[in-house]
């Protein structure tokens, strides 16, 4: 790395670990593709909705695994049924707002209906007019429904998949990551407090390895580094799934201030005081149960965010190789007191595409994108902390990062 | 309205534009009340009444902290950034209390790059007199676009 060297094209990922991972998974278009079929349509679950965001019949959400738009619905059983956006007759991506009450889905294009399980209801003229046109007498509606995903709803939260064989979702999360899931969703109502969407200039992996990365918040947020919220001398844990493709940061904030982890820290500012203490008004809330922020990163599609009082859910939507879209979810419980919701929303300009502490990352990950399309051969530097993967107590440590890479290589055949 | 006055709002508009637009950002607080409220919110919170914002700040003194920020801890890749602001529209005048909105339209330039729009919007503010002079006591940017590209830095 320390020597000149001229690009070149060749696509090998030269060492057998995951602890230098090659820029060329982050740019190539054929990557981004296998990616599309293999992981956001593979055996994997992805995040969609929040059961708090359709309450009634009828009720629909419209988002995105990878780049397919479906549609989050709930049917008049009360069940929540997933469905592709995508008209079974000629492709219409019939359904165009954020979110919605319907009684069925009519495309537009040639009127064909779809009840709120998919199902294909009404096609205008199947038989023809005066005898003549319609459809072949073998036409079953039955055998043109829009695509049914697969769901899990656990706790208010819901997951689809497009692939036939995804676990059990508790099997894909696994224990650890399944304890860590039901501290924020252990069942309690949930109160959407709003969205923020953003388009972020790099490749969708570059956000679960921010998330995963617990060296970086110690050194690139000042917030992080001054109030100790997240900082390299906090008690921490950071632990995975036994497949090593989830993973959990865990934190526990302390006073912050100087000290040996801000010792060479240009990130630390010793002379910083806010004019407004509102910011960090931070109240102890008891199912914490200790961390003061946990972060998880659910293989593939969202990454779970409790960081103080403010509580979000962040989804990830691959754009193309060098882009994705991060859509929060703003979360705080339906029995939150009105200081408790302010105090969420306050702190919530710590984060989202504007906040004092999130911007930095979404900037940072523009550059790391840049830096990669210079020279897509050359590989990242991982090896903090060792080469081998397992869970850790420090956060000088990438072993999480390592652990992705190890999954995404075997199921991407790399 | 007595012209005077609208000229005044005017002037408020064309000030604070300058403000923002030529990185005086230390100033940027002084166009507000002690008590304030500066948001800069998705119309589609906005319109469904969800309270959260890109950036909600409550206090003259959360401005500072928000300049603090700009200026000294967030990491960003720099831009220019040039407000379009259009002709405000007075919705009501009543004890001292402006209501006013104005469309704007934000440009960022980022080096390297070609100018592109960056956020499009509306202001509602909420405009007071203090010692003479015209100030928000409310200024909530309602932006229409979907998405922000990458993130929003500087005040709109």
């Amino acid at each position: 790395m320390n020597h000149p060297q001229p690009i070149s094209f060749v696509r090998q990922w030269r060492d057998p670990g995951s602890s230098r991972i090659p820029y060329w998974l982050y740019t190539d278009p054929e990557i981004y593709r296998r990616e599309q079929e293999r992981i956001f349509n593979g055996p994997h679950w992805n995040y969609v909705a929040l059961t708090a965001e359709i309450p009634h019949a009828g009720d629909f959400k419209r988002t995105w695994i990878g780049e397919r738009s479906v549609i989050v619905v709930r049917d008049e059983e009360g069940n929540v049924n997933v469905v592709e956006n995508r008209c079974a007759h000629r492709a219409t991506q019939f359904c165009q707002e954020h979110s919605g009450n319907r009684k069925d889905f009519i495309c537009p294009y040639h009127q064909w209906s779809y009840d709120l399980q998919g199902n294909l209801q009404g096609v205008p003229f199947m038989r023809g007019i005066k005898g003549k046109g319609g459809m072949p007498a073998d036409f079953k509606r039955e055998n043109h429904g829009l695509t049914k995903l697969k769901v899990a709803v656990h706790n208010g939260v819901i997951f689809a998949s497009f692939h036939p064989d995804v676990p059990d979702f508790k099997e894909f999360l696994g224990p650890t990551m399944l304890k860590y899931f039901e501290r924020v969703f252990d069942g309690r109502e949930l109160k959407v407090l709003g969205y923020n969407r953003q388009r972020v200039a790099g490749n969708w992996k570059l956000i679960h390895e921010n998330l995963k990365d617990c060296y970086h918040p110690g050194l690139l947020h000042t917030w992080f580094v001054n109030y100790g919220l997240w900082r390299a001398d906090n008690e921490s844990q950071n632990v995975m799934d036994d497949l090593h493709r989830h993973s959990a940061m865990v934190t526990v904030r302390n006073q912050g201030g100087q000290g040996e982890a801000t010792t060479g820290v240009s990130s630390f500012r010793a002379d910083m005081a806010l004019n407004d203490g509102r910011f960090l008004d931070v109240e102890t809330e008891p199912w914490w149960d200790g961390p003061t922020a946990v972060i998880q990163s659910i293989f593939p599609s969202v990454i779970m965010q409790q960081q103080i009082n403010s509580v979000a859910v962040r989804q990830v939507i691959p754009r193309g190789p060098k882009a994705f879209d991060y859509i929060w979810t703003h979360l705080g419980f339906a029995d939150d007191t009105p200081e408790m919701t302010e105090r969420r929303l306050r702190q919530a300009n710590l984060f989202g595409p504007a906040g004092f502490v999130s911007a930095d990352d979404s900037e940072i990950i523009g550059l790391v994108e840049e830096g990669m399309v210079q020279d897509p051969e050359s590989e990242t530097f991982c090896e903090l902390g060792g080469r081998e993967i397992a869970d850790t107590d420090t956060h000088i440590s990438e072993t999480l990062i390592r652990g992705m890479y190890e999954y995404y290589r075997k199921v991407m055949e790399v | 309205m007595d012209t005077t006055t609208r000229f005044a709002i005017q002037d408020l508009y064309a000030d604070y534009t300058r403000c923002v637009d030529d990185s005086c950002y230390e100033e940027w607080p002084e166009f507000f009340t002690d008590e304030c409220l500066y948001r800069n919110v998705s119309r589609e919170n906005f319109e469904a009444g969800l309270p959260m914002s890109a950036l909600a700040l409550e206090s003259k003194a959360m401005l500072k902290d928000r300049v603090y920020g700009v200026t000294q801890t967030i990491f960003h890749a720099p831009y220019f950034q040039r407000h379009i602001v259009g002709i405000p529209k007075i919705i009501s005048e009543s004890d001292g209390v402006i209501v006013s909105e104005a469309n704007y339209l934000v440009i960022r330039t980022k080096l390297d790059s070609f100018s592109e729009v960056f956020n499009a919007g509306r202001y509602i503010d909420t405009i007071v007199r203090e010692n003479g002079r015209l100030k928000f006591r409310q200024r909530i940017c309602v932006f229409d676009s979907e998405l922000v590209p990458n993130s929003i830095i500087y005040p709109i």
